[in-house]
């Protein structure tokens, strides 16, 4: 069984703030990501998609 | 071939992190660098005559005299545009220099060996307070100055050091840190240590008690900056261990030249990345502004390099008043801002205010990239005028983000289809 | 009139906030039009043709911020612009405490949550792949709202997270219950025994919610994206929630909710859904199953939820047309009495598959004569909000229905739930109420009919809302498949006998 579905649910979230407003709102743990767009533009982010550890 | 960058940058980390840098003793450029002819070390990426910004001209104009090829400034001016000169980065040699320094072959250089990773490297020295090569003066009381350090007080500390043995830098600036230094522009305390370390050996070695004086005195007055040489030596040292480390992405060099900021990455070798050097926004002397200043400039973002500086501005309080950052807060969260971009914390270089964690270390271009978060280096600020040549205010310096994205693409280049481990 | 700009360089901030920080700019007085965008070639041009470019605005790069403000006078402009600063500040609902910044990436995020265990990413298309990857090659679950996201991205992305043995949902996925937590724009609802596999937000708002009315309650809702059971990604995900649901205990029932598969991959479908041993509703709209396929297949996502709570109640049940034939008769003599300007039914929808699901109804029933828009699609949301965060995109589609006389019948979608609009149906119903009277007085009715995808659990007050639509004159049915009957009945009396039985 895929172990998610009964572990309570520890979120990290990335891009639009009002997730994690909701998210802590209703209780659960998140930690929001202060996301910005990378230096470069898209062809730089599949650069450091490709160069991720 | 596969590169498994994650464990490159992991192996940088603990190379740096496991550097003991030591003073072991006094050099000069010829004998340490083999520096031949009519060579000459700058700091910064390279640059040729041409494109030097004034106070690095005064600076060449300084050492050419210093090493008598020129009797005049005139005369050196016109031997440094001949094209007689040849020019390299300091950083070539695996040494470092301050502002607009410049390393000629007679001058008397501090030789500090990692024993934790067998390296070495070499710093000019400071020249105290007033008149003097780094901010462009050339004139007779800056080479006074130089010939004081290669005549008296290199060969005292020579002696100094054969007498007490080496000097373990690493547990030297790991205190000055708990007491309130960056080791960048904050070195009153590892200033100040080091004059302790060494006052009763020279006590011992300095026969001439007018000659002890001085040096003494030297040491311990309107000095508080001389410890950064040291340091720059120290973070060279370690920064050597992982300057061709294949598959990393870690930051081995960042440098400027009062004209360009230039860094180099572990896995790209010798290849350097250049952008516009930053002006920096500081806290000037009185009498002194932002028109007054000349670019970023110096070999001393060694210290950012290495984990120190503004990567540990959190243990420094009193330099967010000396770069005239906003609060104490800030030097907190600068710290904290650089630990995004880095890959590990150093543990031998623990921060107080920060519950003991150790300074982020290891600085990722491609977090750089990713984030746009650029290494916050602490600096002093130079009058851009080389007739005034002199220090104007100190501040913090936002390098520029293109050299880390080129790099970050010549990197890409390099491990071509794969790239992962 | 003047306009007054600012630039703040390498200044980023999600289109949401951006949308905010606009609202209060041009709740400023004398502000006639405000924008803040980030300075992608494609703002530029929307600066430029809402008359707000200026000087200031165009060296404006992706990555710095641009807040332009046109306003009656220069005093009002420099106030409003003044103002920037402390707008900036306070449209932050996440901002960290002085002196202790938020995390900048994930890895800096898990170490301040080292147990973590989904990654909910709503970053814009071109940069999900990178973050779905960081996240999936952790070991993280990932929800993923993003749309725009190139195909070839989401199979690479559906590879990793099968390798790997967690979920990808999405992209382009809006809403998902995993153990109890709504993700993205979810409905309140309670803890049961159906779980859902969805690749569809609003249908699985839908379905969820009804099944909350009828009193039962959802254990698990996975969506899978809009593009699962397309031919290129293979349903591999939907296949791997099916699994997953099959095992859970929690779960009794199971509910299909998406767009009819791709031919390759029926075979995978119907060969997961025969091997769970739990009753299995499939609601793919528009698809026409084999008789042997395996599984409960339902026409509506109305008929999605009944079927699955009557299964578990071992009830009887048949889809009709309408829940209260006797009220619709009661509206309908309503509605045609208004007088419709012709049978013209437009939809304005905001979620893709309500829209699609009122084609389908529509089609057989009324042929050309209805045209469904759905306003949260891609051409419509690129770097701006979906409609179902900021109304107002489609309040003025509304009311240029309203003016241009091309529908007798309009038709709309209201969804309510977490990180939805606080009020949508207030925007709506003025613009419908805007649009009426313009009908009107061009000598026609505009009627308008809306059904509520909510429940009393949300933080929208569906009783409220739904009032605030009938006080427009806007006709509320139940459910969207009954307000596309209902539509299609309004200028259509010879559909009475088929949808509303012998008179």
């Amino acid at each position: 069984m895929v172990a998610v579905l009964d572990q309570p649910l520890r979120v990290v979230n990335v891009g639009l703030e009002l997730f994690a407003a909701e998210l802590t709102r209703a209780g659960v743990p998140v930690v929001h990501v202060d996301w910005r767009p990378p230096a470069g533009g898209p062809d730089v982010a599949a650069l450091l998609a490709r160069l991720d550890d | 071939m596969t590169i498994d960058i994650k464990a490159a940058n992991r192996e940088a980390v603990e190379r740096l992190c496991r550097a003991r840098p030591a003073w072991t003793g006094m050099t000069t450029a010829r004998e340490a660098l083999g520096l031949t002819g009519h060579t000459l070390l700058h700091s910064g990426p390279p640059i040729g005559w041409d494109r030097m910004c004034p106070i690095m001209r005064g600076a060449v104009m300084c050492a050419i005299q210093f090493e008598g090829w020129a009797a005049s400034p005139a005369e050196a001016e016109r031997l440094a545009a001949s094209g007689d000169i040849v020019f390299a980065p300091c950083h070539s040699r695996g040494a470092v220099a301050p502002m607009a320094g410049i390393i000629s072959p007679g001058m008397p250089l501090l030789i500090v060996e990692d024993r934790g990773n067998a390296t070495r490297s070499w710093s000019f020295m400071g020249t105290g307070p007033g008149p003097q090569l780094r901010f462009g003066a050339h004139g007779a009381e800056a080479l006074a100055r130089l010939a004081w350090n290669r005549d008296v007080l290199a060969p005292a500390f020579q002696r100094v050091l054969e007498r007490e043995g080496p000097v373990d830098l690493a547990a030297h600036m790991a205190q000055a840190l708990s007491m309130g230094d960056e080791m960048h522009m904050r070195n009153a305390a590892s200033t100040a240590l080091l004059a302790k370390a060494l006052a009763g050996p020279l006590a011992a070695v300095v026969g001439d008690p007018a000659q002890l004086e001085r040096i003494l005195r030297f040491l311990t007055r309107d000095n508080d900056q001389f410890f950064l040489t040291w340091a720059m030596a120290a973070a060279k040292a370690a920064a050597r261990s992982i300057e061709s480390l294949a598959g990393c992405t870690v930051v081995s060099t960042m440098a400027r030249n009062g004209v360009e900021f230039g860094i180099r990455v572990a896995g790209l070798g010798d290849r350097w990345f250049t952008g516009p050097a930053s002006v920096v926004a500081g806290s000037y002397f009185p009498g002194f502004t932002a028109a007054d200043a000349n670019r970023d400039v110096g070999d001393s973002a060694i210290m950012e390099t290495y984990g120190l500086g503004g990567m540990a501005m959190a243990a420094s309080p009193a330099v967010t008043r000396i770069v005239g950052a906003k609060s104490v807060s800030e030097a907190i969260e600068t710290t904290r801002r650089m630990a995004e971009i880095c890959v590990g914390r150093n543990a031998g270089f623990p921060i107080g205010t920060l519950d003991w964690e150790g300074t982020p270390t290891g600085i990722d271009v491609r977090k750089v990239v990713a984030t746009g978060i650029v290494p916050s280096i602490n600096t002093a600020i130079a009058h851009r005028d080389v007739g005034v040549a002199r220090i104007i205010g100190a501040g913090i310096s936002t390098p520029p983000l293109e050299p880390f994205v080129d790099a970050l693409v010549a990197f890409g280049e390099t491990v071509g289809g794969e790239g992962r481990g | 009139m003047p306009v007054r700009a600012v630039v703040r360089r390498s200044y980023y901030r999600d289109s949401m906030v951006l949308m905010r920080v606009a609202e209060a700019l041009r709740a400023r007085p004398g502000v006639r039009e405000a924008a803040a965008l980030m300075g992608t070639p494609a703002n530029h041009e929307l600066l430029a043709a809402a008359g707000l470019a200026a000087d200031e605005t165009k060296d404006a790069a992706p990555g710095d911020l641009v807040i332009a403000v046109s306003a009656d006078t220069t005093a009002a402009a420099d106030a409003a612009v003044g103002e920037v600063e402390r707008i900036l500040t306070e449209q932050r609902p996440m901002a960290a405490a002085p002196g202790r910044a938020l995390p900048r990436t994930l890895d800096s995020a898990l170490r301040q949550m080292p147990d973590a265990n989904l990654v909910a990413i709503s970053v814009p298309g071109e940069y999900a792949k990178l973050e779905a990857l960081r996240a999936l090659r952790r070991g993280l679950h990932v929800f993923l709202f993003s749309d725009n996201v190139p195909l070839d991205d989401e199979i690479e992305l559906k590879r990793l997270a099968v390798d790997k043995g967690v979920f990808c949902m999405g992209p382009d996925c809006g809403t998902a219950y995993v153990n109890g937590v709504g993700l993205g724009f979810a409905n309140v609802v309670p803890r049961g025994r159906i779980g859902c596999v969805a690749a569809s937000g609003t249908g699985l708002q839908a379905v969820v919610s009804r099944v909350a009315a009828l009193g039962e309650g959802i254990s698990h809702g996975i969506g899978v994206g809009g593009r699962d059971l397309s031919a290129e990604v293979g349903g591999v995900m939907t296949e791997m929630a099916l699994e997953a649901l099959a095992t859970d205990p929690a779960t009794e029932a199971i509910v299909v909710i998406g767009k009819p598969p791709a031919p390759s991959v029926v075979p995978k479908l119907e060969a997961a859904i025969g091997r769970i041993g739990k009753p299995v509703v499939v609601c793919c709209l528009g698809a026409r199953p084999a008789a042997s396929a395996p599984g409960r297949w339902v026409a509506t996502l109305e008929e999605a939820a009944e079927a699955t709570v009557a299964t578990l109640r071992a009830a009887a049940w048949t889809a009709r047309p309408f829940t209260d034939v006797a009220d619709v008769k009661t509206r309908l003599a309503r509605a045609r009495a208004q007088t419709p300007r012709g049978p013209a039914i437009l939809g304005l929808y905001t979620g893709g598959t309500l829209a699609h699901e009122a084609a389908l109804i529509l089609e057989p029933l009324v042929g050309k004569a209805a045209r469904l828009v759905d306003l949260g699609d891609d051409e419509f949301t690129r770097g701006r909000p979906h409609p179902m965060i900021d109304p107002e995109a489609r309040a003025g589609r509304v009311r240029e229905a309203g003016r241009s006389g091309e529908a007798g019948v309009l038709l709309v979608d209201l969804v309510l739930g977490r990180a939805v609009h606080p009020d949508p149906a207030t925007p709506l119903a003025a613009a419908v109420y805007d649009a009426r009277r313009a009908a009107g007085a061009a000598g026609g009715a505009l009627v308008a009919i809306a059904s509520v995808v909510g429940t009393d659990g949300d933080p929208q007050d569906l009783r409220r809302q739904i009032t605030t639509l009938e006080a427009a004159g806007v006709e509320v049915l139940p459910s969207n498949a009954q307000a596309a009957r209902f539509a299609a009945l309004v200028t259509r009396p010879d559909l009475e006998p088929m949808l509303l039985g012998a008179p």
